[in-house]
């Protein structure tokens, strides 16, 4: 007989799930996009996901370490390599070492320990590490390298990109299947859709994530930009390249549902996936800045708190 | 020049107008309150800790202000003085109330109560205590999860790794009772500081009989009754199967410790006896020893 | 497609060891123990001394109020002494103990196999009967039954639910009893229907007991009025209310409401049984089905056990601990409790005893809560566990009773399901009680 029990109490088993496993499956699902991005960008694309993945570790690493005084490595836990991976998917192909550490350092500092670490962020910490860029380096992070220049890094030729286009000419924007192959200039992880929607599968497939975020911001984003090409057509393009092209695939499949940051009922969910797709397409079509996702889901995610608030459950038996 | 000039001016001249305004406002809508409580406030200690009763000290000031008189009002931080000033603001009397200190009645420490099973659920006394016996024998003991450690707001309970029990350091305690209060199974109690810090109780709170405390811990009270024998000042009582000692009744004379043959009436701040006498627990080392001669058992209760 | 409740539940695994296994008879044990508090309500009161002598079926204990039961002595001996026990509430509390001398019965009781089917007593003989017989729910909540049974006068019932359902993992006790006492249950269904003045049963039985369903289809086919219902494999389906959504579609509003507020009354197969026993043979309850189980358990089996036998006889009877236990469990892995050793007693709620080995039973460490919102899909309560646990943690009373937490049935999906490992389960059980007990302050001060 066992000396001595385990006197817990109930429920006495577990369905085995870890914060690791749901990690682990969001790196997996982001594989796809980053080998596309080796192969669209080359050297360059490899140069700045290294970078971004080791510092945010790294800074993860020391901020524990040194400031919190923790002993405990939360290293294990994946969510800085998934920071790491998001954040040089936010980034262009020929950005120098030193911005991709600094954001690497805004992203895990600012955004994600100075709140207590995984769990505690307000804001998506890729995100924050990204809009800190953007702010700090305007030219430097618009500026897109154009595909296929293999051993291309600081060197390598840019040029315009589908979303800065939208406000000129319709003819010199690239066809749908360049959009889904991700035949075009942008930041890394962002171009290959085709990339991306197999990540999202994955994701579904393991039910790290549902399907509401992402679909709710896709359709809203349609509907809207689709509203305003029937109205006229000559301004502004049709909602499927509008789908197909910036930073809306990666950012309303890995972004938006980032489970910290995204809210906690269905009914939440959907309406915070509205609200990303309204913002977004309001800032490009109407806003200074050609790509408007970073700062749609930045928003939402300060109002989540809100939602979750405002969109309780429905309770077992309460009145219809 | 002519665009900064219009800067100053605006911007002055917005300031003066939200000046005016806030003035009016400020005026026209000001609380009147009773400036009495801000003055007990600021005598408080501030820690909202709660051991009044009143959601907070600003609470409790207000309350000392409206009420007529100071019945039941004592912020048990605050020492006499303190309370003395409070009312003679107030203008009521105050009753003086014998300084206290929280005690823990349990010594079932690893050694003193072996383990049984391990626990493994939410590290909170209150859940452990709810739907679990713990991982002794004891059911009445300490459960050492820390739940008194995180009610007390003035950091004067620490558990103590090596034995599992909290420790209450008598320095820092204001006897504001949050600690007796979060604990589920009723251990710590707020007993008089008496002289010298000196104190006698029983550190034990086992109602099961004899053989049953006994088996679950080598120093549990298993209810023999001699203490209560040994006891001139009929201060102790023997009630399902556990002796108590009725701090305003005991004389610290020390007779029961003696008698205990489970050494569970523990005596604390006392010198140490003649050489052969065993040293009782002292949360604090020697106290000064000119107290050496034996305590006048009428002053103590101030 | 069968039917099921509409809100979260999980899949936990069923390892479902023992559906094959017959019922064997236990052995009668040394020294029978009767702990006074058996059920929900009032401690039964004894009504025997030390010394007297008692038979198996004699009344121990009388009720200790309305909402109570009778205890009836499982053996027959000498009253060895009332003393108290560790019980598998994780308390000590007071107990009869009994020692067995021979097996001799009250001479009122039928012993005979035969079916008994015919019953016209009026409906509240039979309430009485069921009274005196110490009935109280089966399936591990130990509601006395013949409260239970006289609902009250504004709420028209209209429908019996035979909880058949057996959701726990491991559990085999109500899927054996209805493959060998099928006939028997039957006429227990009929005997409540007449109780309750109603014609209209249903049997819910889940999908993983195909035979069970087969078999009572083909036992009600000529028995107008009582029909089986197949449901999906689900956790908690064999909860009051979500068995009540699943079979009629019907929601139960939150408490204070009960089922009888939407017309139904739901019993347990085993309460069935013993029901049949109680008014057919003259039988108190003073024995049950128990599954002794667990991964590494040398021979799990289904055992019918008399009331105070000692849980290391039936561990001993299904091959003794394994040597990896780490936990030792009264009912199942879900919503049973953890016992603090082998001593406690089989009580009228002991539906199984499961021998988690350790690397099952073990908590992995407490993270953060990363608001996977896991635990909302889960809840089949419509409850927000992960906001309810922090407060409880935080001793915010009010935010716990402003979402809820007073519906919580403590079915445990939260917690399983948790990737961060939280104990959520163990504080909102406690923000439940504490919140419970300021509605109840509230309402005493009204």
């Amino acid at each position: 007989m066992a000396e001595k029990l385990y006197i817990s109490t109930s429920p006495h088993v577990h369905c085995g799930d870890t914060i690791e496993k749901n990690m682990h499956w969001v790196i997996t699902a982001l594989m796809p996009a980053m080998v596309a991005s080796f192969i669209i960008f080359g050297l360059g694309a490899f140069i700045v996901t290294a970078t971004s993945v080791a510092s945010c570790l790294l800074s993860e690493w020391l901020i524990n370490r040194y400031l919190l005084h923790r002993d405990r490595s939360t290293l294990g836990d994946g969510s800085a390599v998934i920071t790491g991976l998001l954040l040089a998917f936010n980034l262009p192909s020929n950005l120098p070492v030193f911005a991709v550490v600094m954001g690497a350092l805004v992203a895990i500092g600012i955004g994600k320990m100075a709140f207590g670490g995984l769990g505690n962020n307000p804001f998506n910490p890729a995100l924050v590490g990204r809009v800190f860029l953007l702010i700090s380096f305007p030219s430097r992070m618009t500026s897109w390298p154009v595909p296929h220049q293999m051993t291309a890094y600081s060197d390598a030729v840019t040029g315009a990109t589908p979303l800065s286009q939208f406000g000129y000419a319709n003819d010199s924007i690239p066809g749908y299947w360049d959009l889904f192959i991700g035949n075009t200039g942008g930041s890394l992880g962002e171009v290959c859709a085709l990339a991306l929607l197999i990540g999202f599968a994955i994701l579904l497939w393991r039910k790290v994530i549902t399907w509401h975020i992402p679909v709710t911001i896709m359709l809203t984003v349609a509907a809207l930009t689709g509203i305003m090409w029937l109205v006229n057509p000559v301004t502004y393009v049709d909602p499927l390249t509008h789908l197909l092209s910036g930073g809306l695939m990666l950012g309303s499949i890995f972004m938006a549902t980032d489970y910290v940051t995204s809210p906690m009922t269905v009914k939440g969910q959907v309406w915070y996936g509205v609200g990303i797709g309204f913002l977004t397409v309001v800032i490009r079509l109407f806003g200074s800045y050609p790509e408007g996702m970073s700062f749609a889901i930045l928003i939402m995610n300060a109002i989540v708190p809100l939602i979750n608030n405002w969109c309780k459950p429905k309770h077992f038996g309460e009145a219809a | 020049m002519s665009p900064i000039l219009t800067a100053v001016l605006v911007l002055g001249i917005t300031g003066l107008v939200l000046g005016i305004v806030l003035f009016v406002v400020a005026r026209k809508f000001a609380v009147e309150e009773d400036p009495r409580i801000g003055q007990i406030t600021g005598l408080l200690p501030g820690a909202n800790c709660g051991g009044c009763g009143f959601p907070g000290c600003a609470a409790f000031a207000e309350a000392c202000v409206k009420r007529d008189s100071m019945d039941g009002m004592k912020c048990s931080v605050c020492k006499s003085e303190v309370m003395q000033q409070i009312a003679a603001i107030t203008g009521h009397e105050v009753e003086a109330g014998a300084a206290k200190v929280a005690v823990v009645r349990c010594d079932g420490s690893c050694e003193n109560r072996p383990r049984v099973n391990f626990y493994d659920g939410a590290s909170s006394c209150a859940v452990a205590a709810m739907q679990t016996g713990g991982e002794t024998g004891c059911f009445y003991g300490c459960l050492g999860c820390g739940d008194c450690v995180g009610a007390c707001k003035f950091g004067a309970i620490e558990m103590d790794p090596e034995t599992g029990l909290p420790v209450v350091d008598q320095e820092k305690c204001t006897a504001c009772g949050a600690c007796a209060k979060a604990c589920p199974r009723g251990i710590i109690e707020l007993r008089n500081r008496n002289k010298l810090d000196r104190r006698i109780y029983v550190c034990c709170v086992n109602r099961d009989k004899g053989p049953v405390a006994k088996k679950a811990c080598a120093v549990a009270c298993i209810g023999c009754g001699k203490c209560v024998k040994a006891c001139q000042f009929e201060a102790i009582t023997l009630e399902n199967n556990l002796a108590y000692i009725d701090f305003e009744k005991c004389r610290l004379c020390r007779k029961c410790v003696d008698e205990c043959p489970q050494h569970t009436i523990h005596a604390v701040n006392f010198p140490p006896r003649k050489p052969a006498a065993v040293a009782p627990e002292t949360e604090q080392s020697a106290v000064a020893p000119k107290a050496e001669a034996a305590p006048n058992p009428v002053e103590q209760n101030s | 497609m069968a039917n099921t409740f509409r809100m979260g539940g999980v899949h936990p695994e069923p390892n479902k060891l023992t559906a094959g296994m017959k019922i064997e008879p236990a052995a009668l044990p040394k020294q029978a123990v009767f702990p006074l508090s058996q059920h929900i309500g009032a401690p039964a009161v004894p009504c025997v001394q030390k010394g007297d002598r008692v038979l198996v079926g004699t009344k121990i204990a009388e009720p200790g109020g309305f909402m109570s039961a009778f205890i009836h002595s499982s053996v027959s001996g000498k009253v060895a002494k009332i003393d108290t026990i560790v019980d598998a509430s994780g308390q000590r509390k007071p107990a009869i103990f009994i020692d067995v001398e021979g097996d001799e019965w009250e001479p009122s009781i039928d012993r005979s196999d035969k079916v008994a089917l015919q019953c016209d007593m009026a409906a509240s003989d039979i309430i009485d009967k069921i009274r005196n017989a110490g009935v109280v729910g089966m399936g591990g909540a130990c509601f006395p039954t013949h409260v239970k049974l006289c609902p009250p006068k504004d709420c028209k019932i209209d429908t019996l639910i035979i909880n058949a359902v057996e959701c726990e993992p491991y559990l085999t006790a109500d899927h054996r009893l209805m493959l060998e006492y099928s006939d028997q249950i039957i006429v227990g269904i009929r005997i409540i229907l007449r109780a309750l003045g109603i014609d209209r049963a249903v049997i819910g039985i889940e999908e993983n007991k195909p035979d069970a369903i087969e078999l009572m289809k083909m036992k009600t086919a000529m028995v107008s009025g009582i029909e089986v219902m197949p449901l999906k494999m689900r956790y908690p389906q064999g909860g009051e209310k979500q068995l009540i959504e699943a079979v009629t579609g019907r929601q139960v509003p939150p408490p204070p409401a009960l089922p009888a507020n939407v017309g139904c009354v739901v019993q347990n197969v085993g309460t069935v049984f013993a029901i049949y026993e109680a008014v057919q043979k003259n039988k108190p309850l003073f024995e049950r089905i128990v599954t002794v189980t667990g991964k590494s358990v040398s021979n799990p089996c289904n055992l019918k056990v008399r009331m105070g036998t000692p849980v290391s006889q039936l561990i001993e009877q299904a091959g003794g601990m394994p040597q990896d236990t780490g936990k030792l469990i009264s009912g199942g892995p879900m919503m049973g409790r953890p016992l603090l050793g082998t001593e406690a007693p089989v009580v009228k709620g002991t539906s199984g005893i499961l021998m988690l080995p350790e690397k099952d039973a073990v908590r992995r460490e407490e993270r953060n809560c990363i608001r996977c919102a896991k635990c909302v899909q889960a809840c089949p309560m419509g409850l927000e566990p992960y906001l309810l646990g922090t407060a409880s943690e935080n001793a915010d009373w009010e935010t716990a009773e402003e979402n809820w937490i007073t519906s919580c049935i403590e079915c445990g999906c939260c917690q399983s399901t948790c990737p961060s490992r939280r104990p959520l389960l163990d504080w909102v059980r406690l923000g439940k009680n504490k919140v419970n007990g300021i509605i109840r302050a509230r309402n005493a001060k009204k």
